[in-house]
């Protein structure tokens, strides 16, 4: 009986091998580690979106897989390193919290090469990309600070980390360029995806006098909520006007599928090297939904503004930046803040009646 | 005083799903089954509820397909336990990972869409007083129902005898055996009253709270409802005591947020998990004699034939 279990392994383990090496040489395995489910409507659905842009522009040439629902922290080493295993060479990790694991990863396995997204660090074989997401902000804060009846806006913050910090700055420097006396009231979820919770929050801020809704959570569910109660808001990483056509502002979309499709061109001709992407609103790696529910004027404006910025002739974080405390800060970038500063923001600017929890 | 009536709305809100998941928990370990799979009971009942209610057009069709995939769960986890005796721990972990896979799978095809919502009672002059008639009549028909749910389990523990032998099977499997009880049968009815509620809990999600499905959606209310049956030590009265304050806490930490005091928002946030642990230590110290759990929780019942 043992012989036999030991002859059965045998011929298993052989032909898996040969299965292996078979597809190994054909195509190329690409991996992506998402945050949350595939159908989130957020974050991790705009990364889906990209792989299936992938997909279509590769066809037969490359393998992709994926793995969802990742948590953060150490606990996803095991899950990367299941995707090297398996004989992915191009693996793409989509969330600031696996920057480390990807790191020691990557250290372990240097023929493989490794894309962290909205982290800062890198190695060998480890780039990075990120969005310039604080651009589209920052036209979501011209359009609230006009159409905002309140004065008040209502912001769903997930984590104080700099990546969300320089979002809310970006709205309220926005904001500010069309009312100077804009208030904003800020919830920390202290999650990236819970839609209960971002309901209860939506709620909270509405209950308390915002009338313009802006969140860094990954669901529809306070658009929803918006939409309910008859207030405005904006959507978040993809288009959610279908959960609220008359609320709906526009929605900051990440448009990963140029970049993704750029890096697997670069691995299948033997060009890849580490690289530092952040792209914005000229590189198409940001994009903005159709402006909606809005008067021409205000329409026009935001516009305007997405114009000025793709130009390069408006930086949303353009010096004089004055914190909340009333310090100017030092302008390191000429006119504007460089992109080290706005990478590790963490003061609120002028304007900001709250403090940046823990701090 | 209209920002005071909005939160407690947002309270009533909250704590109804963990209230309804959390009494059909209670009556599954009152007989003597730890199951820990409510989680993926839950997310059963969101998925299948959402998908009955879009399909029909119906929130009450929703509500009763959530129903019936939290009971067949349950009935996965009965044929586990009860029939072929298998750990009850082991099983129950196993039965969230199945839920939160399988829900993914059966709510693919209708991520993405939107229903509306069950509608909130409405009784001309009694809705419309001021302050107190929205809250107690102007609320959607699940809230009344999970206390009807509560109430009812009361009854039926405390002054019936079925109640009383479901409670004697959950405290000693071996005497209620030997007096004649079927206990493995009660189990498996105490279990399925235990996916019902979960299921009906989960179902609450899409079909009241945010009327959308997102593979993930429970986000850990089974866990905290299973908390919630142990904060209560087992009793009906103090889980709705229990639901109710871990809802005020959750929603009031986000208003504090919003007025911006400057309190840390992850002390903020921990805030309802700690009220839990203060007030067990509370209830551990001011008990006099032994545990209040079923004595046979989570026991494995093998009747000698």
């Amino acid at each position: 009986m043992r012989k036999l279990l030991i002859a059965a392994t045998a011929v298993m383990i052989s032909a898996g091998a040969s299965l292996f090496s078979a597809s190994a040489a054909d195509k190329l395995k690409v991996g992506f580690i998402y945050l949350g489910p595939v159908g989130d409507f957020g974050w991790t659905y705009q990364h889906e979106l990209a792989r299936q842009a992938l997909v279509k522009e590769f066809g037969d040439k490359i393998e992709t897989t994926y793995l969802e629902n990742v948590s953060e922290g150490p606990d996803s080493e095991r899950s990367i390193e299941q995707l090297v295993r398996a004989g992915n060479k191009l693996i793409f990790t989509t969330s600031f919290g696996y920057m480390d694991p990807t790191l020691k990863v990557a250290k372990k396995y240097p023929d493989v090469h490794f894309e962290h997204a909205t982290g800062f660090k890198t190695d060998k074989n480890m780039g990075i990309y990120n969005g310039r997401f604080y651009e589209g902000r920052y036209i979501q804060g011209v359009i609230a600070g006009k159409m905002s009846k309140a004065g008040v806006l209502g912001y769903i913050a997930s984590f104080p980390i700099p990546e969300v910090i320089m979002g809310i700055n970006a709205t309220i420097l926005g904001a500010q360029t069309v009312n100077p006396n804009i208030k904003v009231k800020i919830i920390w979820a202290n999650t990236w995806f819970d839609p209960g919770k971002e309901a209860d929050a939506a709620k909270a801020l509405l209950d308390q006098g915002a009338d313009v809704i802006m969140q860094h959570t990954d669901s529809p569910a306070a658009m929803q909520i918006a939409s309910e109660r008859g207030k405005l808001a904006f959507g978040q990483d993809s288009e959610m006007i279908k959960f609220g056509p008359k609320t709906q502002l526009t929605s900051i979309m990440d448009n990963w599928a140029p970049y993704y499709i750029d890096r697997v061109k670069a691995e299948l001709d033997g060009k890849w090297t580490t690289d530092n992407v952040w792209g914005g609103l000229k590189s198409k790696l940001v994009v903005m939904a159709p402006y909606t529910n809005m008067p021409d004027d205000v329409k026009k404006l935001a516009m305007d503004t997405e114009a000025a910025i793709t130009e390069g002739k408006l930086y949303p974080f353009k010096c004089p930046i004055v914190d909340q405390d009333g310090k100017t800060v030092e302008c390191k970038g000429g006119d504007h803040l460089d992109d080290g500063q706005v990478l590790s923001m963490n003061f609120y600017v002028k304007g900001i009646d709250d403090k940046i929890p823990g701090k | 005083m209209a920002l005071f009536e909005a939160i407690i709305l947002s309270v009533l809100a909250a704590s109804t799903p963990l209230l309804i998941a959390a009494i059909g928990e209670l009556v599954t370990e009152r007989a003597g089954v730890l199951n820990l799979g409510v989680e993926g009971m839950m997310i059963m009942g969101a998925a299948c509820g959402f998908g009955g209610a879009w399909l029909s057009g119906s929130v009450i069709v929703g509500a009763l397909c959530g129903i019936v995939a939290g009971t067949l769960m349950s009935l996965i986890f009965a044929l586990m336990t009860l029939g072929l005796a298998v750990n009850q721990v082991a099983t129950g972990l196993a039965l969230t990972i199945l839920g939160i896979g399988l829900s993914g799978l059966i709510g693919a095809g209708f991520v993405g869409e939107r229903i509306t919502p069950a509608p909130h009672l409405y009784i001309p002059g009694l809705t419309d007083i001021p302050f107190a008639g929205r809250i107690l009549f102007g609320e959607d028909g699940f809230i009344y129902l999970s206390l009807a749910l509560v109430i009812g389990v009361w009854l039926f523990l405390y002054r019936t005898q079925a109640g009383l032998i479901l409670r004697a099977a959950g405290d000693n499997h071996v005497s209620a055996h030997a007096l004649g009880y079927p206990v493995l049968r009660i189990r498996m009815f105490a279990v399925m009253f235990g996916g019902a509620c979960a299921g009906l809990a989960g179902a609450y999600l899409p079909l009241a709270y945010t009327p959308f499905f997102i593979p993930g959606m429970t986000a850990g209310r089974g866990w905290i409802a299973l908390a919630l049956v142990v904060f209560a030590s087992w009793r009906p009265g103090r889980l709705v005591i229990g639901a109710y304050l871990f809802g005020a806490v959750t929603i009031l930490q986000l208003h504090t947020q919003a007025l911006g005091l400057g309190i840390p928002s992850q002390f903020m946030s921990a805030l309802p998990y700690l009220a839990t642990v203060i007030v067990l230590v509370l209830i551990s110290r001011a008990r006099t004699g032994g545990s209040t759990a079923p004595a046979a929780l989570g026991t494995v019942f093998v009747p000698d034939r």
